[in-house]
């Protein structure tokens, strides 16, 4: 809880057309730059982000950071090409400017000149409620909150050596137009916590770490206590002090209930954005209506889930967000899109249209991505595997879609021995192949819940949500030593 | 520099400032199928400042920073005004202070090459197209290429602080890469292959090509491998990204705090006897070659490992205080937005006789990787847990035998370090923190059926 002098006063958002951040003619005038030279789509994308970090290590408050980024990108699609340039000058002499330069790619395309008439439509509805705005949360209240995370780590155990606090907060407002007459704006708040704690032992050091994000404000603290995200990262190093080396070769995984839905993210929904499907690059190209995964698998893509670390209320080409049933029951019923890939196919996008910035394209990429919880209980599923390892938290992973192989790594895990956890294990790396792990999926839990992850591709990243309840795969190659 | 120095003018008495300020360019074509897929053009530019103050009672000093992405003057005065309330909030702490002048000349570099602006966008359009048409011409097992990217960019970089800090630089980049996808039957396989350079003119497609092509047509018909312990040959992209992973635990910064493995083992065998280990940013061969570090320090050559003994850390100034040493030229930051810290700019691990080809034959029998994934997820610079995906071919009888994927291979780096068995004689610079060559690592676990 934030203490009582000094908590932030709650401020509703007034509607952000009142401080549309570039002004409806301007769209207008640079839009139709943007189509001098022909082509069939131009796009305007502003942004206004503000950012703040405070980090707490060694015992020490040693960074405060803010931060500010400002501009726009323009692009022009014209045939199979895509032109792009961006600016940080947000007048119209600036947005022509970088106009001109985005419509060079249409010059030999032998296309007409267009003007573009904005119209504004109703903006989505998108009922975020109260947030308690990062800007209106003096620095001495987020520091407040590094301090009692370093001593509840530092609590956890003597053999707490070391503890890093993070907490950042970023509001980014973007307005979108484009040539079509769509104009969107949005307000995204988004605020995490994260603690790192090393453990040092007899057989080295070990580390733990835990986080909490959300497409929220600071009011988040009134929910979440930051003592507990510290204790856990804490119990982490501390368990892995006495771990041995994890297994090598296949064995059984039961992954508990929000260990990091990433599984899913790599195993199948890179695979399932339609940039790599339109290129015949993922192993799920030209599977539409097929049983891809075991019957227990239904995975959904949402970038509605209010809060959710991949929440927003348009995507960054100013589409709503979608709750998008990506794998039915087993069966593949469809994949990602967003505006150009859509466009190519004569089909909507899905809402799933991002950029990391202003200075970046927009492409195909993942919201909330989750698999519907089951129906069996989680303790029921590890007592019901004789030997095998349990995953209680998940790190990050990778796909090459073409083959369809992924890794994910443990940084929790245990020995399953007679349906009982035993021996904590040292982190180390799985690998599997997406659609053959998905048929081996043999149990689901009740239990769902969510992570927030960061998703890096081609160089962008983007903040977003992996969910699932507990779930048994029945054989998985895993990477360590013994 | 005008600009960092004018802000640095308005510092008050007492008040410690640095600002960074950068410029930059960079375009970037991507073709596929023949066309244009994307053509991208921008200049952007930002600052970052630091502001240090004194403490309450001489406790020490506190820093803040912060950063904004445009150099319009109202957005500077606002990130300076930003920086000084940072400030009154970090604990006071006698090791925090700006770099000052320590003597050390600067190397100068020449990172710039004017080719970059004077070649036509043309030239540089038709080099991406014709590396996607010359790799999907390659073989005709290549049934896709599915991006080649051609991109350049040129950067100045100034910094000026109160301590007397005044440094500027600019380099040029230029990078060809292409993704080719290798098919026969269901089966289908990956592989990229790029050319760095300072200008289009030095890049090579060639090179970009046969190494997408070789790389995903030799993994065609790749089975999963038995598990087992097996003595590993790394490939030199692949050795080069394992260094930059043992970089973060020679970061003076990650010993101070008590987050690397090498911590308090100055003077101890941590590697087999051959291995000699060198950050050094003033060989302009080096692809982040420098003349001066994120402080405006001169960038020198440091020799962290030698004859397998660890010799020493890399600092910046503030961990250089707390270790009670001086800073060794080794602040890097990441750009504009990011504050200095400890870190390795151009490692070279110093090459021994051997060809690739000799060292296959000494191995005999083991695994040949040529790109590991989840370096990020299981890696562990502070435990030295070392655990990743693989893909490659088995050595049997001293050549590359049949491909293999959906492997591990896992051990520590710690043990890696003093297993290496081979190190090879074919140096490339890459992109990154560290050149590699091809490398044997004896004693791996394999983990597959």
């Amino acid at each position: 809880m934030l203490s009582e002098d000094e908590q932030g006063t709650t401020i509703t958002i007034p509607p952000v057309t009142d401080t549309s951040l570039i002004d409806p003619g301007v769209l207008a005038n640079v839009l139709s730059a943007a189509l001098a030279h022909g082509g069939d789509m131009a796009e305007v994308f502003a942004e206004d982000s503000t950012s703040a970090s405070a980090m707490l290590d060694d015992r020490r408050v040693e960074e405060l950071s803010s931060g500010r980024s400002r501009g726009a990108g323009i692009r022009v699609v014209a045939g199979e090409t895509t032109g792009f340039a961006h600016t940080s000058d947000l007048s119209e002499k600036g947005l022509l400017a970088a106009a001109s330069a985005a419509a060079s790619v249409a010059r030999d395309g032998g296309g007409t000149a267009r003007t573009v008439a904005m119209q504004l439509g109703p903006l989505a509805a998108h009922d975020r409620g109260d947030r308690t705005l990062p800007g209106s949360v003096s620095k001495s209240v987020k520091l407040d909150l590094l301090v009692r995370a370093d001593e509840a780590a530092r609590a956890a155990g003597g053999s707490i050596s070391q503890v890093q606090v993070g907490c950042g907060d970023s509001r980014r407002r973007i307005l979108i137009a484009n040539s079509d007459g769509l104009l969107a704006e949005d307000d995204q708040v988004r605020t995490r916590f994260s603690v790192v704690c090393v453990a040092n032992g007899d057989t080295g050091m070990q580390t733990g770490h835990e986080s909490l994000a959300r497409t929220e404000g600071y009011e988040i603290f009134e929910r979440h206590n930051v003592e507990d995200i510290a204790r856990t990262a804490a119990q982490r190093a501390l368990a892995k002090l006495s771990a041995r080396p994890a297994p090598s070769g296949e064995v059984p995984i039961v992954l508990a209930g929000g260990s990091g839905g990433i599984l899913f993210h790599e195993a199948c929904g890179h695979g399932l954005e339609a940039d790599h499907i339109l290129k015949d690059a993922s192993v799920y190209t030209g599977k539409m209506g097929e049983l891809v995964a075991s019957p227990l698998v239904t995975l959904v893509d949402d970038g509605t889930v209010l809060g959710e670390w991949g929440n927003f209320a348009v995507d960054d080409e100013g589409r709503a967000p979608a709750r998008n049933v990506l794998i039915e029951n087993g069966v593949l019923t469809d994949y990602m899109w967003d505006w150009l890939r859509a466009h190519k196919e004569g089909r909507a996008s899905s809402g799933n249209g991002r950029r990391q910035s202003y200075k970046h394209l927009p492409m195909v990429r993942m919201t909330n991505t989750y698999l519907l919880a089951g129906r069996e209980n989680a303790d029921e599923i590890v007592a019901q595997t004789p030997t095998g390892v349990y995953v209680s938290k998940l790190g990050g992973g990778q796909v090459n879609t073409t083959t369809g192989d992924f890794v994910f790594g443990t940084t929790e895990a245990y020995l399953i021995e007679d349906g009982h956890l035993t021996v904590p294990l040292r982190d180390a790396n799985l690998i599997g192949n997406g659609p053959e792990v998905l048929r081996r999926i043999d149990a689901v839990a009740d239990d769902f819940d969510m992570t927030p992850g960061t998703c890096g591709k081609d160089g962008q990243s983007v903040p977003v949500g992996c969910g699932q309840a507990t779930l048994r795969i029945t054989g998985v190659t895993l990477g360590g030593t013994a | 520099m005008e600009l960092a120095a004018a802000v640095v003018g308005q510092a008050r008495p007492g008040e410690g400032m640095e600002v960074y300020v950068t410029r930059g360019t960079d375009n970037e074509v991507r073709a596929y199928d023949g066309a244009i897929e994307s053509l991208t053009s921008a200049d952007s530019a930002g600052v970052g400042i630091r502001v240090v103050l004194d403490g309450p009672d001489g406790e020490g000093s506190r820093l803040g920073f912060a950063w904004a992405g445009s150099l319009d003057p109202d957005v500077v005065q606002a990130a300076l005004g930003d920086a000084r309330d940072n400030a009154r909030y970090a604990t006071p702490d006698p090791d925090v202070v700006l770099a000052e002048p320590d003597g050390f000349a600067p190397v100068e570099q020449d990172l710039w090459d004017d080719g970059v602006i004077t070649t036509p966008l043309e030239d540089k359009i038709a080099l991406a197209l014709e590396l996607e048409r010359a790799t999907r011409g390659a073989d005709r097992r290549v049934r896709q290429v599915s991006s080649a990217d051609y991109s350049d960019g040129r950067v100045e970089v100034a910094l000026a602080s109160t301590t007397g800090i005044r440094s500027t630089a600019r380099r040029t980049t230029a990078f060809l890469s292409v993704d080719a996808i290798a098919g026969e039957g269901a089966d289908s396989q990956t592989g990229t292959g790029f050319s760095v350079g300072r200008s289009p003119t030095s890049l090579d497609p060639d090179e970009a090509k046969d190494d997408a092509v070789l790389r995903a047509t030799r993994l065609l018909g790749a089975q999963k491998a038995r598990s087992g312990r097996c003595t590993v040959v790394f490939d030199p992209r692949v050795v080069s990204t394992l260094l930059s992973v043992v970089a973060s635990a020679l970061s003076g910064e990650a010993v101070v705090k008590g987050r690397s493995f090498f911590a308090g083992r100055v003077g101890e065998t941590v590697a087999n006897a051959a291995v000699t280990l060198t950050d050094d940013p003033t060989d302009s061969r080096a692809f982040s070659a420098s003349a001066y570090d994120g402080e405006g320090l001169a960038c020198r050559r440091n020799v962290l490992i030698s004859d397998g003994v660890l010799r020493m850390f890399v600092y910046d100034t503030v961990s250089a205080r707390r270790a009670q040493t001086r800073s060794t030229g080794s602040a890097v930051r990441g750009g504009f937005s990011g504050t200095p810290s400890a870190g390795c700019r151009a490692l070279v691990l110093s090459p021994g006789q051997m060809g690739a080809d000799d060292i296959l034959e000494m191995v005999g029998d083991g695994l040949y990787v040529q790109s590991v994934t989840g370096m990020h997820s299981g890696v562990n610079p502070v435990s030295g847990d070392f655990s990743v995906g693989a893909e490659g071919l088995m050595i049997r009888g001293g050549s590359l035998a049949e491909p293999v994927r959906e492997v591990t291979v896992a051990s520590s780096l710690q043990r890696m370090l003093q297993s290496i068995v081979g190190i090879g004689a074919d140096l490339r610079w890459l992109p990154g923190v560290a050149a590699g060559q091809t490398l044997a690592i004896a004693d791996m676990q394999l983990s597959g059926d």
